[in-house]
């Protein structure tokens, strides 16, 4: 006999969680899907966690779930071959909590995440791969295939939380195949230090923790950023690179970690430390444009299949989670008054991303992927012409200020022109406005 | 005919680290796994339920974390799960578990009359191979270890044929039921859950047995207290400092390359290459 439920969730990462929690809580027969040996096992973030969205879910959410060090400074850096400059932001407000965001070990805070779903109700079957969606005649989605012996499983409404391929909704054709030019390749390690070395070497204490954002010259002329966050007793580091960017280089992102590991401004914040983890993943960054067809007849996108990443802030798991609430809060208002998951009644999904932070900072930055692919200034030349300045400044080498003035002005007019620079402005200023 | 498979939950050695300074397992995040040999003990069990119906009760000794080992054995077909888990069993060496698992079992067959209990040939934690023959000899059951092949079968008659892994060569054993038998690797191909199995595990409730429902009677014999084996030092393996040499070998010529070998290993061991040269002046 084939099991029928109200709602099937393909997958259980902040996405999938958020939306079976979501579902579960409102009392709904909700069965979660997973292909890893257990949720978390197969996922792969920086990772921070964004407080804010976790909390609108599960208010306290503090006092289980696995942390590793709450924010209370982020630097944000722009390399040049070896040097950097930029900008640190430390707030004793940020030590206050309760706390804004935190570093996460997103193979321990996903399965926390999973109990708590599982505690809701939702049943949660693992190491179980969606093969297809079940339609019926009229192509509406009525269920799912596994790929287990009698593997057909019915539902009312299925949601896609099945990360940056989403292959379920690619093969089912409701989505186009991850593209190379939307789409970063992050590699990732995650190198081991006691808790007393990493508390020295950024000027913590407690579970206090600090992170870095980086662009510049370890992307390697790749529209790109590096990251280092800290964690208890390790260090996430990463660098993510445009796919179509690094297929045409030739560079592997084993090699870019590698150089970036090696700056002379990093090589110290990581020495003597012990890699014990190697990861990568795929990262949808195309942005606004780039966004599928987010729902139909019995199906929802949400998180990464959806393409819901603000690569600028570095944000994707709380987009994740928001969609998957939202996803859920449709589903339960239509199966309370008893209409069925069909694409017309689905279109509010649409409209509660829309009227959210979600839709909207993804429109504020519509234009950026684009412009930073084709303004390659932005990349190769900036962040060595500011190096160059703060250099340039800062040497006492008895040459005047004002004759130093003039040195970096002409070393950025070489570069990029009077009228480059303006039109500079004018490209950054618009997409990101 | 009832037959109990005992299961461990153990870290995953393919992704265990030893601390460098005390030795010892670090399991912070290593994935825990059910002990694959005991896989095949499951399987095992199940191709005899396939075959001559019956039911199938699989029993862990450990901790509340060790119930994901339990559903995974009950998706592939086994009846019903017991964790048997009480605080006071922490710290056992295979001598409490034994004891432990012994008593859970008897308390099970006043339940239903066990014919067969299964375990796999060792844990890839610990690698003693002494449960299985410690519940063996509790229950007063006959033992059949490293059994690779089940023969025959038949719980009318009590009767039970085996092949057993021996060295330089198998063994066909027969014995009276009730009995224990280890599994070893290989000895069958592991099944794939179908989809009603993952459900039926999901939503199973595994039977949870302290120590006064898994009817133990002296409680000095587990855990720490009924456990005397003492460990005294942990050390890991030195690495072999030196490299192994690559003596290059010509295919054409192999007269000159086992000459060439030949040289190589005299030159190691220079006691053996003058009692061969004595031998040769002596024969001259």
């Amino acid at each position: 006999m084939s099991e029928k439920f109200d709602v099937i969730v393909v997958g259980a990462g902040p996405a999938g969680n958020a939306a079976a929690y979501t579902l579960a809580k409102a009392g709904i027969n909700v069965l979660q899907i997973e292909r890893g040996e257990y949720p978390g096992s197969k996922n792969v973030q920086g990772a921070i966690l964004y407080a804010d969205a976790l909390e609108r879910l599960i208010p306290d959410f503090r006092d289980s779930a696995p942390l590793e060090r709450h924010i209370i400074e982020q630097r944000m850096w722009v390399l040049a071959e070896d040097s950097y400059i930029g900008g640190h932001y430390r707030s004793a407000e940020f030590a206050r909590p309760p706390h804004n965001r935190y570093t996460i070990i997103r193979a321990r805070f996903d399965k926390w995440f999973s109990d708590q779903v599982q505690k809701a109700g939702a049943l949660l079957l693992c190491e179980t791969t969606v093969k297809a969606l079940l339609r019926d005649v009229q192509g509406k989605v009525i269920g799912v295939e596994v790929d287990r012996e009698d593997g057909r499983i019915y539902a009312d409404a299925v949601i896609l939380a099945d990360g940056a391929n989403s292959l379920v909704a690619t093969r089912a054709g409701l989505r186009q195949d991850i593209r190379a030019e939307t789409a970063a390749l992050a590699v990732k390690e995650v190198i081991f230090l006691p808790k007393e070395t990493v508390d020295a070497r950024f000027n913590l204490s407690g579970q206090e923790g600090a992170v870095i954002e980086m662009l510049g010259s370890i992307s390697q002329g790749m529209v790109g950023t590096g990251f280092l966050y800290t964690n208890k007793d390790s260090i996430s580091i990463g660098i993510g690179c445009m796919l179509s960017d690094l297929k045409r280089q030739h560079l592997t992102p084993v090699e870019l970690l590698e150089r970036m590991k090696a700056h002379p401004a990093i090589a110290p914040l990581i020495a003597g430390g012990e890699p014990r983890e190697y990861a990568a993943h795929l990262i949808p960054e195309g942005g606004y444009d780039a966004l599928p067809q987010l729902y139909g007849e019995g199906w929802m996108l949400v998180g990464d299949s959806a393409g819901f990443v603000n690569a600028v802030h570095r944000e994707g798991s709380n987009l994740a989670m928001t969609s998957g609430q939202m996803a859920a809060e449709t589903l339960i208002e239509l199966l309370r008054e008893k209409r069925p998951a069909t694409a017309a009644n689905l279109a509010c999904y649409r409209a509660r991303l829309d009227a959210s932070f979600v839709m909207k900072d993804l429109k504020k930055y519509r234009r950026l992927p684009e412009t930073l692919d084709r303004q390659r200034q932005f990349i190769n030349d900036y962040p060595a012409l500011l190096n160059q300045a703060a250099h340039t400044m800062l040497r006492v080498d008895g040459v005047d200020k004002r004759h130093k003035e003039k040195e970096i002005f002409n070393a950025f007019r070489e570069r990029r022109s009077l009228l480059g620079l303006l039109g500079d402005a004018y490209q950054l200023w618009r997409a990101t406005r | 005919m009832h037959i109990v498979v005992c299961i461990k939950q153990v870290p995953d050695s393919a992704h265990i680290r030893v601390h460098p300074v005390t030795n010892t397992i670090m399991r912070q995040g290593v994935p825990a796994i059910v002990n694959p040999y005991d896989l095949f003990a499951i399987e095992a069990a199940l191709r005899l339920k396939d075959q001559l119906g019956g039911r199938v009760t699989v029993m862990s000794m450990g901790p509340t974390q060790a119930e994901p080992a339990l559903r995974k054995a009950i998706s592939l077909g086994c009846d019903e799960a017991i964790l048997v888990t009480d605080r006071i069993f922490a710290g056992a060496d295979t001598l409490a578990t034994s004891y432990v698992l012994a008593s859970a079992i008897r308390t099970l067959d006043k339940e239903l009359p066990v014919g067969l209990v299964f375990t796999g040939k060792q844990t890839i934690d610990g690698d003693t191979a002494q449960v299985g023959p410690g519940i063996a000899k509790r229950l007063d059951m006959q033992l059949l270890t490293y059994v690779s092949r089940i023969v025959e079968v038949d719980p009318a008659q009590r009767r039970i044929v085996v092949e057993r892994r021996a060295e330089g060569g198998v063994q066909i054993l027969e014995t009276a039921m009730p009995a224990l038998i280890t599994m070893l690797e290989g000895s069958n191909e592991i099944r794939f859950a179908s989809t009603p199995g993952m459900f039926r595990a999901a939503r199973a409730t595994v039977r949870h047995w302290d120590r006064n429902a898994a009817g133990i009677e002296d409680i000095k014999l587990v855990g720490l207290k009924g456990s005397p084996t003492i460990v005294s030092r942990v050390f890991g393996p030195t690495p072999r400092a030196e490299k192994a040499k690559s003596i290059p070998f010509d295919p054409s010529d192999p007269d000159s390359s086992a000459a060439n070998l030949l040289e190589h290993l005299l030159n190691e061991m220079p006691k053996v290459r003058k009692e061969l040269e004595q031998r040769r002046s002596g024969t001259q």
